[in-house]
């Protein structure tokens, strides 16, 4: 064993071979996003009366390795808007430093009342993914924002890693666009459906669609952060558990489940 | 490819099999971000004798799935305001969705800068140019849609203007483009310019004389691109949910919704 | 005779700390001709005098529209406050091409402030011989700003720029306190009565010589705006009339603002 303090804390040669130090420097090219890396699965978001309940769960996969189980990828903006990110989680974090200084540019270049609002900043983002997309350099994110309109109506749509933008009564990225869409889509069909939604069903469905998630979808789990956005402001738990749910019945099936010995 | 939807039924799970990294001792495995995406719909454009009708589906695709029910592909261009209230052309483009709106937002700049200078609204032709200018600009990093411009001429006759994602354009009667152009265009063809329609007992042979061309009237213009979506979306998977209509005439720009069969 | 050593350019300071060039640049705002603003909860108002160059020439413009919910009045230099106009309404469009909203009153003001201040810290440029007047409507309201050539924005209630403008504002103090209730009539009235006091003797409002600019709220409390539009010609017509007519009814309160005018130039000189 080498002793020396230098080597402290730094993976044994004699287990997993040499560091390769040209990983530190970049003497090539600098390379833009060929692919995601550490991912986020589904964020999924409903529409109702008077706001948008928009969850996300908590973890961030490497590959199919449940990498970090603890990365909120629910973020507020301003107090009155939130955004959903699905896709690479580093993206997700540049994304969140940049949010953090328009907002701080944005509280300062105006005494009062100007805020941003979840139109304005979906907006911003879209352009904001396109123009990445546009340099072959992109942020390699699905998002969705949640928030209200300039006449403080519901505002939901999303926006992806092309630039694509979209809005819809209900919304989910990745998986849940299969498997929680269709359940959602069956609650609120239209905008008219939507609005009649009370907060308390729309919160249900939303835990609906991430209990099914969680069990269909391999790169999810069961902890979650959920948010209900309304005109009094942004309601973030980040630490939810899914409830009612069990993996139990799953030591009595063998094969693919017609197999009874 | 594979990758970017992180939609695994598109596109297959995320980390495959088929995904796993191959060591390839020869050649370099070339891996790129491919910038484009075909989120399907249709839209289409008749003149008349004193207007034009533009129309589009307004599903928004992403393969198999259906991201929302409601994204119009029509727009007013070239209003004074935000609520495009005073608008005298229509734009409609159809392919790459983020391009599309990128296109239509550049058009209308352009226009609302020409109004501002000039103090009177571009015409058709002008700005007809103009786009194709600007699709031509691109022409090595594409628009990846087809647009369809209308309006009325300086003769106050339906124009319609249609293009190629590089700007090639041309001046015609009617346009169908999208995901069921070639389902739509026939139509058109036959129903609109009567392109194999011959007056009875004209004769045989060269003696067969066509049907006479005479501009249609909007009622039944109207009816003709509601047939036209109708039949597409019974044929095309990624047509359907709504049809937007908007009329062009003299006094205004109409629009009009119709539902369409959401399967 | 006198040479003043420190003008020749903007960025020395003579030894009393002034800068001369952008005191003269202040004096080319007077030269032009004289412009209102006003506000009330629900509107914001321009009124503006135009001069012909002589008998046979044009009108010079003197309100621009600069985006759906903003107009401005220039005094001084035309040709500088287009380039000004030019610069807000590319900011206003890509500020609505970026966040899908209009631009805030107060942001875009600073804008220009800041832009203006530029040419007042650099060799060899020029400040704006220009003043403006910026109404315009936001989510926090009606708005009406001041800008100077030195780069110096104010939000004001009511304000006038312009030659013989102090009459104007001397009637606008007075009658400060009535703008923020006034009905979008009313402050037009108060806006082209402050602009009649500017006249000289003989001079009258007429359709030709008068614009103007409106801005404001449809109804209280309703976020469906009255874009900004300019008047000009037969559709100030009424207006005018309108306060031709009070004039001829009270013969003496016109006297009575007439001697409190007076008094204001007296105060300005």
């Amino acid at each position: 064993m080498d002793h020396r303090p230098q080597q402290w804390g730094r993976p044994r040669d004699d287990v997993y071979g040499a560091y390769d130090a040209s990983y530190m420097q970049n003497n090539g090219p600098n390379q833009h996003t060929q692919q995601p890396i550490v991912t986020g699965t589904s964020v999924v978001a409903i529409k109702f009366k008077d706001g948008v309940v928009i969850a996300a769960d908590n973890l961030a996969s490497y590959g199919s390795l449940a990498r970090f189980t603890n990365v909120k990828r629910l973020r507020t903006f301003a107090g009155t808007s939130v955004v959903g990110f699905g896709g690479d989680v580093s993206d997700m974090q540049y994304l969140d430093r940049h949010l953090n200084e328009l907002a701080i540019d944005e509280a300062y270049t105006s005494e009062a009342g100007h805020t941003l609002n979840g139109r304005n900043l979906h907006k911003y983002l879209s352009k904001l993914l396109y123009h990445r997309r546009s340099k072959f350099d992109p942020l390699w994110n699905h998002l969705l924002v949640a928030g209200l309109d300039e006449d403080d109506k519901p505002f939901l749509a999303a926006a992806d890693l092309l630039g694509t933008t979209f809005t819809s009564p209900s919304l989910a990225t990745g998986f849940g666009s299969v498997l929680a869409q269709p359940i959602m889509r069956r609650y609120a069909p239209d905008e008219e459906s939507a609005a009649k939604l009370t907060k308390e069903e729309a919160v249900d469905i939303i835990k609906e669609c991430m209990k099914v998630l969680f069990y269909r979808d391999a790169r999810s789990m069961d902890e979650y952060s959920i948010a209900v956005v309304t005109k009094e402001g942004v309601e973030l738990k980040e630490n939810e558990k899914l409830e009612k749910q069990s993996w139990a019945f799953a030591d009595r099936i063998k094969g693919y489940g017609t197999q009874t010995v | 490819m594979a990758m970017f939807s992180q939609n695994p039924v598109l596109n297959g799970p995320n980390y495959s099999f088929a995904e796993v990294p191959r060591d390839r001792v020869d050649g370099l495995r070339e891996h790129r971000f491919n910038p484009y995406t075909d989120n399907g719909g249709s839209t289409l454009a008749i003149t008349g004798a004193d207007f034009a009708i533009v129309a589009g589906d307004t599903r928004l695709t992403s393969g198999y799935s259906i991201n929302t029910r409601y994204a119009p592909k029509v727009f007013k261009i070239g209003g004074t305001n935000s609520n495009q209230s005073d608008a005298t052309l229509l734009l409609s483009v159809v392919g790459y969705a983020a391009d599309g709106e990128a296109l239509k937002e550049r058009l209308d700049a352009v226009c609302k800068m020409y109004r501002y200078r000039h103090n009177k609204p571009m015409s058709v032709n002008a700005c007809a140019k103009r786009l194709s200018t600007i699709l031509y600009q691109k022409r090595f990093f594409p628009y990846y849609v087809h647009a369809i411009l209308a309006g009325l001429d300086e003769e106050g006759k339906g124009a319609v203007y249609s293009y190629d994602p590089v700007g090639s354009y041309e001046r015609e009667q009617c346009r169908a483009a999208g995901a069921a152009a070639s389902l739509i265009m026939p139509f058109l063809d036959n129903q609109v310019n009567f392109k194999n329609q011959y007056q009875p007992g004209s004769g045989e042979g060269h003696a067969l004389a066509e049907r006479e061309k005479a501009p249609l009237p909007r009622e039944e213009v109207e009816i003709l691109v509601k047939d036209a979506f109708d039949s597409a979306v019974e044929r095309h998977i990624e047509v359907g949910d709504g049809l937007q209509m908007m009329i062009i005439t003299s006094s205004g720009i109409e629009e009009k919704l119709l539902p369409l069969k959401k399967d | 005779m006198f040479r003043n050593n420190y003008d020749n350019d903007s960025v020395t300071f003579s030894p009393q700390g002034r800068i001369f060039q952008v005191e003269y640049a202040a004096e080319a705002v007077k030269q032009g001709s004289v412009v209102v603003g006003l506000t009330s909860k629900t509107h914001a108002v321009l009124v503006a005098i135009k001069r012909n160059a002589e008998e046979l020439s044009s009108y010079q413009k003197k309100l621009f529209e600069v985006d759906e919910h903003v107009g401005l009045a220039i005094a001084g230099l035309t040709s500088d406050a287009r380039v000004l106009s030019n610069f807000m309404k590319q900011q206003c469009l890509s500020q609505r091409l970026t966040y899908d909203r209009p631009m805030p009153i107060e942001t875009l003001v600073s804008m220009i402030g800041d832009k203006a201040q530029l040419n007042t810290q650099h060799y060899g440029k020029r400040p704006y011989g220009v003043g403006l007047l910026i109404a315009g409507v936001d989510e926090t309201g009606p708005h009406l700003f001041e800008f100077q050539p030195s780069g110096m924005t104010q939000e004001m209630v009511a304000c006038a720029i312009g030659a013989r403008s102090q009459m104007a504002r001397t009637y606008l103090e007075k009658n400060a306190d009535n703008f923020n209730d006034c009905g979008r009539e009313e402050l037009i009235r108060h806006g082209l009565r402050a602009l009649k006091e500017t006249l000289v003797q003989d001079r009258e409002l007429t359709v030709d010589n008068t614009s103007v600019g409106v801005v404001g709220f449809k109804e209280t409390g309703k976020k469906a705006l009255e874009f900004f539009k300019v008047h000009d010609g037969a559709e100030v017509k009424e207006w005018i009339n309108s306060v031709e007519e009070d004039a001829d009814a009270g013969g003496e309160t016109a006297a009575e603002e007439g001697g409190a005018a007076a008094e204001g130039m007296q105060v300005d000189e």
